[in-house]
């Protein structure tokens, strides 16, 4: 799947310009806008940075505003809540019951929680601003924030996993029971490429892959659309419809894809944590 | 292949697979902004609220569940008491019948006893009456026969025309008599 999505990657890293037309197709350059705000320095704001700014600042006003009526709804023992309260308990209520406490008990649940719908929140409201007009490019399309989710998650399964068992857990996790001793040696080195390594690698990338090549077949569905449209003539005209409802599609596939991508990432860290909790698998 | 993709993508000036300094230092100032957020405001006051609620919920179910008891021994004691009352009623009714009964034959066995009395009495009075008619009427029998006899030997001698004289009279005496 990795080598698919990196050839996909690919074919539009490098401009493909076609002939004697002025279309230009999407290349890897969409994620690497010029700076706004403190260039050349490593504090550079471009407009990807911008928008995780802004979905920080809206993040934070929605989970305060929900804060706010939790407190209010519990000073004044009023148990039935009102409609933005009920939206606040769905939604944190989602990753603690069906991600956290199905996978790890209440317990467990509620001890890793904090880092869960952190990383949830983060991902989803990151991944939707991909669809959103005016802001149209998701937040966590570009490697850094999913490799800071992905290493939040890493550092908590491995912490986890030494608070259960101390050394123990490096034993279990690298050599299994009941394993042939003549396997140990390779079962050793899977174990450590596929926990030590590749976990936190393939969060991070799977994230920014999927957002990648969303936002690439969302511009190259609508710069068609629009060149097809104004700049060709003829029988071509009509092809942008086509290519219009592709991209019409594709946006409502995208809202799945932050959705699922933001469940799949959580859910995954819930999982690692889970394992090294476990007493032996 | 891969390897050969990721070089290239290397080689080039932006590389979506290594993250520039700024895009780190946002990123991980956005996580740990939302990090301490939700670990020390939402979730511990999303908690509260819940675990209150809950226990609110339990609460006032524990406090149906009693009200429930208590209106059921309510009503318990209601239909025993109503049962109390249906069997005191039913006694004091077959209490009352009976009683009933043993003074209707009393009052029955009395006025027998006082019809059986009566009529003794009145056959009592009638058999003196009679004895005393008889007796009465034996001695003014005899009476009578003297003084008539006594009378007709008086005028035995005269004639006819003064005998019917002296039955005339001696019968008039008699009216005479009885009315007297």
């Amino acid at each position: 799947m990795l080598a698919n999505t990196l050839s996909l990657l690919h074919a539009v890293v490098t401009p493909v310009v076609t002939g004697d037309s002025g279309f230009v197709s999407p290349s890897i350059d969409e994620f690497y806008p010029e700076a706004v705000f403190f260039g050349g320095t490593p504090f550079s704001l471009n407009r990807i940075m911008l928008i995780r700014l802004l979905v920080l600042v809206l993040l934070l006003v929605l989970v305060l505003a929900w804060t706010r009526t939790f407190a209010k709804a519990y000073a004044s023992k009023n148990f039935v809540p009102s409609r933005f309260q009920m939206m606040g308990e769905i939604a944190v209520g989602f990753v603690r019951k069906s991600i956290a406490h199905d996978q790890l008990g209440e317990k467990d649940g509620d001890r890793f929680l904090p880092l869960l719908t952190t990383i949830f929140f983060i991902v989803l409201g990151m991944n939707i601003t991909g669809i959103i007009p005016t802001l149209n490019i998701a937040g966590s399309s570009l490697i850094g924030l999913p490799l800071v989710l992905a290493l939040g998650a890493y550092v908590t399964f491995i912490y986890a996993g030494f608070r259960k068992h101390g050394f123990g857990f490096l034993k279990t996790a690298l050599l299994p029971n009941g394993v042939p001793t003549v396997f140990l040696p390779l079962v050793f080195l899977i174990e450590l490429l596929s926990t030590f390594i590749l976990r936190p690698v393939t969060l991070a990338l799977r994230l920014t892959m999927n957002m990648v090549a969303g936002h690439l077949l969302l511009v190259l569905c609508f710069a068609a659309t629009q060149y097809f449209f104004f700049e060709s003539s003829g029988i071509f005209k009509v092809m942008g419809v086509g290519t219009f409802t592709f991209g019409f599609v594709f946006t409502l596939f995208e809202i799945l894809v932050a959705f699922l991508q933001a469940y799949v990432f959580t859910l995954l860290t819930t999982v690692y944590i889970q394992l090294a909790l476990a007493d032996d698998h | 292949m891969t390897g050969r993709i990721i070089e290239k993508m290397a080689a080039e000036a932006n590389n979506p697979l290594l993250p520039a300094t700024a895009d780190l230092i946002w990123s991980s100032v956005v996580f740990a902004i939302l990090l301490v957020v939700f670990w020390r405001m939402v979730l511990p006051s999303f908690k509260k609220n819940l675990d209150a609620r809950t226990e609110a919920i339990e609460g006032r179910l524990a406090e149906a569940e009693k009200a429930q008891a208590a209106a059921a021994a309510q009503t318990a004691n209601i239909e025993a008491d109503q049962a109390a009352a249906r069997k005191e009623r039913a006694e004091i009714l077959d209490a009352a019948r009976a009683e009933a009964g043993v003074v209707a034959a009393e009052i029955q066995e009395q006025a027998r006893l006082n019809a059986e009395r009566l009529l003794e009495k009145a056959k009592k009075q009638i058999e003196a009456d009679t004895q005393a008619a008889i007796i009465t009427l034996r001695s003014e029998v005899g009476a009578l026969a003297i003084d008539l006899a006594s009378a007709v030997v008086k005028q035995n001698l005269k004639d006819d025309k003064s005998a019917a004289t002296i039955v005339d009279g001696f019968l008039a005496d008699l009216e005479k008599d009885s009315k007297n």
